[in-house]
């Protein structure tokens, strides 16, 4: 492949025209006719992007924090806004990460949607463009277009295929993320109007006053602890997921709740490091009330998806205690001795949660397609009419559960080695997700797999198909390889780890 | 006066609206109601020479004709371009919504053109009686214009109370104009201008008349307190009409503005930008908290156009060049904005049928899906959402703001934004989530159905390629 060739560009947008063109299909022959052709069109566009999503991986240069695959152009020339895709370690596997997702979604709603089908996958085509542009945009007007754009496409997801209270739950989910993003946008248009460049690397390098930096900090944590979520502000998530379609609850939990962690490791612990440092306290204690609190939360829900979405907001708990519980290590040694582990465990950890809460709902989706019901208290016993199924949702609630072995395993790890680094306690409390984890994970699977056959609605169910078999088959393998295998990935991260810890490390503070 | 002063080839583009409006008059004097078709050609001609003798004028720089009542300048030449444009597709809109409702008289082209005229007068206005004259033309047009729908009574009641107050504001800024003459001695805003800046000025005469001032201002801009006729006049006028009033008229109300307090009283920066910034946190809140309430779409619209005035004015306070130019930015955006939600209204409405309730677009997407995501492009573009213009609109403004140090108010407009967002929300939730009111599948003429078109997909690409028109309003805006 060629050394220029705009790799990133063509990730972006290829979803995006393929959604246009899905559309497009479906309007040139009215009055419905055969279905076929626009969802082998959705998957064939899912499928290529990611198979020229590929290449990131093996062209990845390993070593160095630099951007790679960079792609600069002006764009709005008033604003010194640009064009500015690139891609590093962190955003990298996340690109990924998406363009694995998707077509695992279009296979996911392959029969089960039927109401307006072009448009269902047109969106999640679309959608999958915005959240690749998310990930490797480099300006932060570039950056702040693909966030926001992507709530649109989402809130029409949740608004058309969802449940019953779905206008409800999507609209809270829209005001709820509109409402946080609008505070970074404003801390964007501070930091350009200090530097006079809409790049985010220059705004890494900005100096910046403490107070200065303390109100960027809480502006861009008003934008991103929404959209991880963090404790208080994760009452929109178990709505959405709810009453979205499994689709999209898959696209919600895998993709759309990385781009909170994303935010904090690309703006808020570069741009503001001694704000960060000095609230780090907070960001703990948040993520902690999220790991214990939310666990004991997620330990009474009835309906299988609410519990899921609960067990997500507590996973992403460790995501963000990883990355801020660096700033504790830093303070205990300047050496920063396990640091690196916090970040590795926190971006490990996102990466495995995708696959795995993916993995989650997308089994709560086979279930729902079968029964149309949620509720624990229906099911019983699937194992004897699902064994094949009942197989893959174990594997799956084991990862859950963070057991050794699967991809679960590895992101909790870190972060609780290197919560012990900072403060015995905060290892500790952390640590009770194992205990908490397994028991709401295996007590949900305890009632719903396993036991008696509980009623004649489950004693008809039929076994997961060949399309469904191959969907849970590939994310568990790939579940399976991180969890006893995650060098590759380590290795990918690595070097933009270090460079970040390094940034992190030195106050940009100015004056005395 | 010498002919270097009177420099009369420079109003050439209003002197030729204004014979071409006669020519207009006369011929329509003379045709039935079945050959309207002919007037409303005449008058997109007319339209068309006039914009033609705008971009023909050979212009350097800053020039004025009679005595320096009248000046002419690249930003002058941008806003009436864009005006003319906006009034022509005013009259692609109303051409089928006329025949629709029955509303057959020539007399509406005739009074929108010479409302048209006024706005010209008014982008041109370098004094307080050229402006006040321009801004008169457009008024009495417009109130004949609400009450045209003769046999309709919300219609006559709206444009009695917008003449009743008009002329309250109109007597208002009058009346600051005659202090503002008292105070500096002179008529024109460079006299004015000199004056302030010599220090050579009356200060309590000038404080006094330039608040009356500016209760006219924002009376013509919509600004709140002084946005009681809006809601009003904007439900009760044909909808044609208030497409027109939703959308030239704020290019005037933004030349107003710019030609009188930002050229004029420029040095008076801090007296009136505290004013200012009063009359835009008020129409940001009032604006955006009262539209949810609304179950009529085109009053809806009309308590969002009071948002969006508060938004523009916000650039107006801060001053600096970025601000005004955000502003500027922002009130072409909100006309491409506005023609495409009440051309939205026309294309839905059919005969004896105003498509003017939220109900009405329940289900659109079953019932049409292209027009129901060229509203929904244009809904989440009010709403300040990218990938859409009126997401650079808002950045132009707020950044202007942060830049000059109101960090505090871009924060109050942004949540006030996320408020607004709720109520556009609701009609793209009434469209894709709600199931159809009725089964009807809007059959709009061809012409009116390329136009919508059109207009939703501007939003959409001058959302994702932003950059010229921004840069053609920094360059006329000099810094």
């Amino acid at each position: 492949m060629a050394e220029n060739f705009p790799l990133l560009s063509v990730l972006v947008w290829l979803p995006i025209v393929g959604g246009l063109a899905v559309l497009a299909l479906d309007a040139l022959k009215p009055g419905g006719g055969d279905l076929r052709l626009e969802r082998w069109l959705a998957l064939a566009v899912s499928v290529v992007v990611f198979l020229v999503s590929v290449p990131l991986w093996v062209g990845f240069e390993r070593g160095t924090d630099a951007m790679q695959f960079v792609e600069r152009l002006p764009w709005i020339e008033r604003f010194n806004v640009e064009y500015y895709l690139g891609v590093d370690g962190l955003s990298m596997p996340l690109v990924l990460l998406t363009t694995f997702i998707t077509p695992l979604i279009v296979l996911a709603g392959w029969q089960v949607i039927k109401e307006k089908p072009a448009q269902y996958f047109a969106a999640f085509l679309i959608l999958e463009g915005l959240m690749i542009g998310v990930f490797s945009a480099l300006d932060g007007l570039l950056f702040y277009v693909f966030w926001e754009a992507m709530l649109i496409p989402m809130f029409l997801i949740i608004g058309i295929w969802g449940g019953k209270r779905r206008v409800y739950a999507t609209v809270k989910f829209f005001l709820y993320t509109f409402f946080g993003s609008v505070f970074m946008l404003v801390s964007l248009l501070y930091l350009y109007a200090q530097s006079g460049s809409y790049a985010i690397l220059d705004f890494h390098q900005l100096p910046l006053s403490l107070s200065e930096q303390t109100l960027i900090f809480f502006a861009l944590l008003a934008a991103f602890a929404v959209k991880v979520p963090m404790w208080p502000v994760h009452t929109w998530l178990p709505d959405a997921h709810v009453e979205a379609p499994t689709g999209g609850s898959v696209i919600l939990a895998a993709i759309m709740l990385k781009m909170g962690g994303y935010g904090f490791v690309r703006f808020s612990l570069p741009i503001t490091p001694d704000a960060s440092m000095s609230l780090d306290w907070l960001m703990i204690g948040l993520s902690l009330i999220a790991v214990v609190y939310i666990g004991f939360v997620a330990l009474v829900q009835r309906d299988m998806k609410k519990l899921i979405a609960y067990s997500s907001i507590a996973h992403m708990g460790f995501v963000t205690l990883g990355f801020f519980v660096v700033f504790a290590i830093f303070a205990n040694n300047p050496d920063g001795d396990g640091a690196m582990l916090g970040v590795q465990g926190g971006m490990i950890q996102m990466i495995s949660h995708g696959l795995v809460s993916g993995a989650m709902f997308l089994c709560v989706g086979v279930l729902y397609d079968r029964m149309h019901s949620r509720e624990i208290a229906d099911y019983g016993g699937v194992v004897n009419t699902m064994p094949r199924f009942a197989a893959f949702m174990v594997l799956f609630a084991m990862a859950n559960a963070g057991l050794p072995g699967t991809s679960g395993f590895v992101g909790e790890f870190f972060v609780i080695l290197a919560s012990f680094q900072a403060n015995f306690w905060y290892a500790f409390l952390a640590g009770t997700t194992l205990v908490l984890g397994a028991a709401y994970t295996l007590w949900m699977i305890k009632r719903v797999v396993f036991g008696e056959v509980a009623n004649e609605q489950v004693a008809k169910l039929t076994d997961i198909n060949a399309r469904e078999f191959s969907l849970l088959a590939i994310l568990a393998f790939m579940v399976l390889l991180i969890g006893v295998w995650p060098a590759p990935l380590v290795e990918v991260m690595e070097a933009s780890i270090a460079g970040l810890l390094d940034h992190v490390a030195q106050s940009k503070l100015v004056g005395p | 006066m010498t002919a270097s002063e009177l420099n009369i080839g420079l109003a050439l583009p209003e002197i030729v609206l204004l014979c071409a409006t006669c020519v207009v008059l006369l011929v329509d004097i003379f045709l039935k109601d079945h050959q309207r078709a002919i007037t409303y050609l005449l008058s997109l001609v007319a339209l068309l020479v006039t914009a033609l003798a705008v971009a023909i004028q050979p212009l350097a720089g800053r020039e004025f004709a009679f005595s320096g009542s009248y000046v002419m300048d690249p930003a002058g030449r941008v806003l009436k371009l864009f005006a003319l444009a906006a009034m022509a597709l005013v009259f692609i809109y109303s051409r089928s919504y006329l025949q629709q409702q029955r509303l057959l008289g020539g007399d509406y082209y005739l009074l929108a053109l010479f409302a048209m005229l006024g706005v010209l007068v008014m982008i041109s206005a370098s004094s307080l009686l050229t402006m006040y004259l321009g801004l008169e033309l457009l008024a009495l047009s417009s109130y004949a214009l609400v009450a045209f729908k003769r046999d309709c009574a919300v219609g006559a009641e709206s444009a009695m109370k917008y003449f009743v107050l008009g002329a309250i504001a109109s007597g208002s800024l009058l009346y600051g104009v005659s202090m503002i003459y008292g105070a500096t001695g002179s008529i024109e805003l460079a006299g004015i201008a000199e004056a302030v800046l010599a220090g050579e000025v009356l200060m309590l005469p000038m404080a006094v008349g330039l608040s009356f001032l500016l209760v006219g201002i924002a009376f013509k801009f919509g600004a709140v307190p002084f946005h009681m006729w809006l809601p009003d006049v904007y439900q009760g006028a044909p909808t044609s009409v208030t497409l027109f009033l939703g959308s030239v008229p704020k290019i005037a109300s933004f030349a107003l503005v710019l030609r009188v307090l930002i050229e004029g009283l420029g040095d008076l920066h801090e007296s009136w930008s505290g004013m200012v910034l009063v009359l835009a946190v008020l129409s940001m809140a009032i604006g955006n908290i009262v539209a949810i309430a609304q179950s009529n779409l085109k009053r809806m619209l009309a308590y969002s156009t009071i948002s969006h005035v508060g938004f523009i004015l916000v650039g107006v306070l801060v001053g600096t060049a970025a601000g005004v130019q955000g502003a500027m930015y922002y009130a072409l955006v909100y006309v491409v904005m506005a023609l495409g939600a009440f051309g939205m209204i026309i294309l839905l409405s059919r005969e004896g049928f105003e498509a003017e309730n939220l109900e009405d677009f329940k289900g659109l997407n079953a019932r049409s899906p292209w027009f129901a995501f060229v509203m929904l492009l244009i809904m989440f573009s009010m709403a300040g959402l990218p990938p859409f213009v009126g997401f650079y609109a808002k950045v132009a403004v707020f950044g202007a703001a942060i830049e000059a140090g109101y960090t505090w108010l871009a924060v109050l407009g942004v949540l006030f934004s996320v408020i607004g967002a709720y109520y556009y929300l609701r009609v793209v939730w009434y469209m894709y989530f709600e199931p159809p009111a009725n089964e009807v599948r809007p059959l709009p003429a061809g012409d009116l159905r390329f136009v919508v078109s059109a207009n939703g997909l501007a939003v959409l690409a001058l959302g994702i390629l932003p950059g010229p028109l921004l840069s053609l309003v920094a360059a006329v805006i000099p810094g």
